[in-house]
């Protein structure tokens, strides 16, 4: 049962990612492009988390720890270089 | 021991007149030849045994795999040579005593006159081939050194240049052939090369390692047509005339013709080569330096002729013959540096070598034309003298020869002919300098010149008398000896004496006298008759081919390397797919025995992201922020694929790697325009597509030729031994600390000094700051917004926790120093982002470059660590402990190793993001400079 609901919510969250990429190339506005990148690290950490609890192995949380972390830093990098430009001042 | 310190000593010695400039300059000199006097010693102490046919051999391992030794030998010939350049090299330091002025700095003259005696001395007594190219090539460095002494002159510089391309071009031959020798024979060795004289002869190679070893010979031996830059030479201070252009540099090639003697000659191709070689040369310094006005040029000319004699004899392939060219070696060192030194001491005191000039020194000074007339008559042939003695044995040898067929004839007669103007250009030298007639408007009056000045020239011209009477006592004994060494086996029979009843040698000497006389009373007409050629200027020529050489190397350099990225990047990819390409064609099929694994959607979704992502990156390149995202997007689907297909490790190292370089892109992209203007015309356009798609599809191909087939690699003895050996269950981590420990270590090394080298790059620039951004807008005024201060500040203690958490369990599970590095580097850039730099630099006190170095301290000092336990470099310690509430738990000096390597990526990674950021803040390092 588990196995069924894992392997449906992995398929829409390919689904979503699918539609974050469109999101990303179509924009239009800058601001759009990096949410959209926010998302798909969303995703992707939950991608990782249900293979994990797919192969009941927690080898996979570290992975998703980092992506929650340093996506966080990657999106406010980006946000700062929108709003000053200079990301270190 | 004894032998080995017989270069060693002058290789000590050459700090020795560096030390004692102080103490004057007689005693400058006289510490000086300490170290060779002592040198002589020894080896007149090793000769007892040498002479009892004794070859001495000493080695010490260097790189044994490789064939690589420091080996000494000694044997005769190295016996003779080193004899010479002891010996003359004492002389010489004493008459430089007097020949240099209080001007020149006397203890860096003699600093490079010892090192060059040092190098000669490793040629003739080095016992492996390589080792003897070394120490060949430090004869032409330290005689470049010696030959431009007088830097302030031009033709100094250039004769240098000369003679040190010349010599060094050769000697790189020489490299290339002995190379191939120590290829053929299987060893360095030179005993053993010694003994395989018949594989090298009858090997396919052999007329190339012959033309290499004597194109090494050639150039340094001054042999046609490399002959030219020995009278540009002639521009060094006369001691080292004296010294390496007559007795010991020049004579290197010819050490090298007989030390290879025994293995490369006894075939027609050498006869060939060496003997017209040597011929052309003879003839051609003989003439020329009849022509010469000034003094050492008539020299410099001479020792070319007599070179060419020597190695014409060694060419005649007869047994005799080569008893002729040491004989010869030996008495050409000896009247020749007589002949220079006394060049020097009337050049000393006239002011001038110019023989137009100099006429009637007799008056002047008796004493030292006495013994530059003795010494010029030993040139020229004269009985009782010793060049009489190996002219008259070359002589009867050129009578013998049988090799050019019905023409040999040819050679006796060449060889008398070359003989007359020896002896022309010996009477010019005797009777236009010290008769005919009242010296012409010399800048100084000429007089004697100090006493000691003299007792190096009384000493060579005494020898020149002994030799010349009494050859067989004096030299004898030496001559068998050293002539048995270059034969490699019996000697022939023949009898050193002065007078061997009449016969046609003797006549052959009676011609010549007769013949170089008659020139000599008639040389105007010959002048006059030279005059009509147009004289090439060596300096010229060799000037222009050196620059045509380098425009056309610049002109490759400039095609090849013209600055643009994409020009290297289109040459390296084309490279690589021709070298790639080529293997695949002859691979069968592409796809393996291998049964492939079953295909997912969710993987099948992956791949299609990643390709759209690298798609839509080529596409929007001209929009930089947007082509970054999309990169963003690739780097992700692959870390995710990593833990898809079980590499935990490479998945958390490539998602802590993607951020901090989309950190850095996004200091950079500040400074850079926000989008690229549009360079590529569509030719181009098609072309790079055309070469991307195929790098693709090859790369592609072989990944999938790879995976389909069954692989056999190391990766199993790592699991089995990486718990056992390395005390780890994580593999990839238990390899980076333990098994390739060496790699890491250099890996972070080469990690910090990059880093150091950006920050030296950074640190004297200045940039240009844009104030609006792409679209024209003004930037916001809210430098750190307070959310995402605060935000930051309270993912700082869970980040550093996280590190610490994945650093140590590293060793048995995915994480390590490494991945654990990077993300306390980016917590901490986090905090810049959010504060900026002011507010870090008052909390955080921590010195970068400090701490990259700190880290490469603490990782090489944990691998030396092992050396205590007599282990090698790097080997790990583990063992289990079990403390009160923690419970067991593992020790390993990897892990201190792990922290070296921890350390050293913080530092780096912050050394460049946070200096790149501080660049347009008042802290920057050029910033600084200003105020």
């Amino acid at each position: 049962m588990l196995k069924i609901a894992l392997l449906l919510v992995s398929g829409m969250v390919c689904v979503a990612l699918v539609l974050n990429l469109w999101r990303l190339i179509q924009g239009p506005d800058i601001a759009d492009r990096i949410l959209a990148l926010d998302t798909m690290y969303i995703n992707s950490i939950a991608l990782i988390i249900i293979f994990g609890m797919y192969m009941g192995s927690p080898l996979y949380f570290e992975a998703a720890l980092l992506i929650a972390m340093l996506g966080f830093v990657s999106t406010a990098a980006l946000c700062k270089y929108l709003l000053r430009g200079d990301i270190i001042e | 021991m004894g032998l080995f310190w017989i270069p060693l000593l002058p290789l000590l010695g050459t700090v020795v007149p560096l030390l004692s400039s102080r103490f004057g300059r007689s005693f400058l000199a006289l510490f000086t030849a300490i170290p060779p006097l002592l040198a002589l010693l020894l080896l007149l102490q090793l000769a007892p045994s040498v002479f009892n046919g004794e070859v001495i051999y000493q080695s010490f391992d260097w790189i044994p795999l490789a064939g690589l030794s420091l080996t000494f030998r000694l044997d005769g010939l190295a016996l003779l040579f080193a004899l010479l350049i002891l010996g003359i090299g004492l002389l010489v330091i004493l008459y430089a005593r007097y020949y240099l002025s209080a001007k020149d700095n006397m203890g860096l003259f003699y600093a490079y006159l010892i090192l060059f005696m040092t190098a000669m001395l490793g040629i003739v007594l080095s016992g492996n081939l390589i080792q003897l190219w070394l120490f060949w090539e430090l004869t032409s460095i330290s005689s470049f050194l010696l030959i431009s002494f007088w830097s302030h002159k031009s033709e100094a510089r250039k004769g240098a240049r000369m003679a040190l391309t010349i010599t060094g071009a050769g000697g790189l031959a020489l490299l290339a052939g002995l190379l191939l020798v120590g290829k053929i024979v299987g060893s360095f060795d030179l005993s053993v090369v010694l003994a395989s004289g018949d594989l090298l002869r009858q090997h396919a190679a052999y007329p190339v390692v012959l033309v290499l070893v004597l194109l090494g010979a050639f150039t340094k031996s001054a042999q046609f047509p490399f002959h030219f830059w020995l009278p540009h030479a002639m521009a060094a201070p006369t001691p080292v005339s004296a010294y390496l252009h007559s007795a010991t540099m020049v004579k290197a090639g010819i050490f090298l013709m007989a030390r290879f003697y025994p293995v490369l000659a006894g075939t027609e191709l050498w006869f060939l080569i060496v003997s017209m070689t040597g011929l052309i040369t003879l003839l051609l310094g003989a003439y020329v330096a009849l022509f010469k006005h000034d003094l050492k040029g008539l020299l410099a000319y001479s020792t070319i002729s007599h070179l060419g004699l020597i190695t014409l004899l060694l060419g005649m392939n007869t047994q005799l013959s080569t008893v002729a060219a040491v004989f010869h070696i030996i008495n050409h060192a000896i009247f020749k540096a007589s002949l220079f030194m006394a060049a020097g001491i009337i050049d000393h005191e006239s002011g001038t070598r110019d023989m137009r000039r100099l006429n009637g020194l007799w008056k002047y000074m008796p004493h030292t034309a006495t013994l530059a007339m003795v010494a010029a008559a030993s040139m020229a042939g004269v009985p009782l003298l010793n060049g009489f003695l190996s002219k008259e044995m070359f002589f009867a040898e050129t009578l013998d020869q049988v090799t050019l067929g019905s023409l040999s004839w040819m050679v006796p007669v060449l060889a008398t002919l070359g003989a007359v103007f020896s002896v022309a250009y010996s009477a010019r030298f005797i009777h236009d300098v010290f008769f005919n007639g009242e010296p012409v408007d010399l800048p100084k009056t000429p007089h004697e010149p100090p006493r000691y000045m003299k007792v190096p020239v009384e000493i060579l011209v005494a020898l020149c008398l002994l030799l010349g009477i009494f050859p067989g006592v004096i030299v004898g004994p030496l001559l068998a000896l050293a002539s048995t060494s270059v034969l490699g086996g019996e000697l022939p029979y023949y009898s050193l004496s002065i007078w061997h009843g009449f016969n046609l040698p003797l006549l052959m000497s009676f011609l010549a006298m007769l013949g170089g006389l008659i020139i000599y009373h008639n040389r105007r007409h010959l002048f006059r008759f030279q005059s009509q050629f147009p004289e090439p200027d060596a300096k010229l020529i060799f000037e222009w081919l050196v620059q045509r050489l380098v425009r056309l190397c610049s002109a490759i350099i400039d095609k090849l390397e013209n600055g643009s990225l994409q020009r290297y990047v289109f040459l390296l990819l084309l490279a690589a797919l021709v070298l790639m390409a080529g293997p695949m064609i002859d691979l069968n099929a592409t796809l393996g025995h291998q049964s492939s694994m079953p295909v997912d959607t969710v993987s099948l979704i992956g791949a299609l992201l990643l390709a759209a992502g690298a798609i839509a990156t080529v596409i929007l390149n001209r929009r930089r922020l947007v082509s970054l995202l999309t990169l963003s997007v690739v780097g992700l689907i692959v870390s995710l694929a990593f833990a898809r297909f079980s590499a935990p490790d490479l998945a958390l190292t490539q998602l802590s790697v993607e951020v901090v370089t989309m950190i850095l892109l996004l200091l950079a992209l500040f400074f850079l325009p926000q989008s690229t203007p549009k360079e590529s015309n569509p030719r181009r356009l098609v072309r790079d597509l055309s070469l991307a798609g195929l790098i693709g599809g090859v790369i592609g191909t072989i990944n999938y030729a790879m995976i389909t087939r069954p692989l056999d690699s190391i990766s199993g003895f790592f699991l089995e031994n990486s718990k056992t050996g390395g005390g780890g269950t994580n593999v990839v981590n238990v390899i980076l600390v333990d098994f390739r420990g060496m790699d890491t270590f250099g890996e972070v090394a080469v990690l910090g000094i990059a880093a150091l080298g950006i920050f030296k790059l950074i640190v004297h620039m200045r940039l240009y700051m844009p104030s609006t951004d792409g679209n024209g807008l003004p930037w916001s005024p809210d430098r750190h917004p307070m959310m995402l201060a605060i935000v930051s500040q309270s993912l700082l203690p869970l980040a550093l926790l996280v590190s610490v958490y994945i650093f140590l369990r590293g060793h048995n599970q995915p994480g390590g120093g490494f991945i654990a590095g990077l993300i306390t580097s980016v917590a901490i850039i986090q905090q810049y982002i959010a504060h900026g730099v002011d507010w870090i630099k008052e909390r955080l006190r921590i010195n970068y470059q400090w701490m990259v170095a700190s880290g490469l301290l603490i990782a090489g000092l944990t691998g030396i660590g092992s050396w205590f336990f007599g282990r090698p470099f790097l080997t790990s310690w583990f063992d289990y402990f079990s403390l009160p509430w923690v419970g067991k738990f593992e020790l390993a000096s990897a892990m201190v190793f792990d922290l070296g390597v921890y350390l050293t990526v913080v530092g780096a990674t912050l050394l460049i993001l946070a200096n790149l950021g501080k660049l347009t803040t008042s802290h920057s390092p050029a910033a600084k400079e200003n105020n």
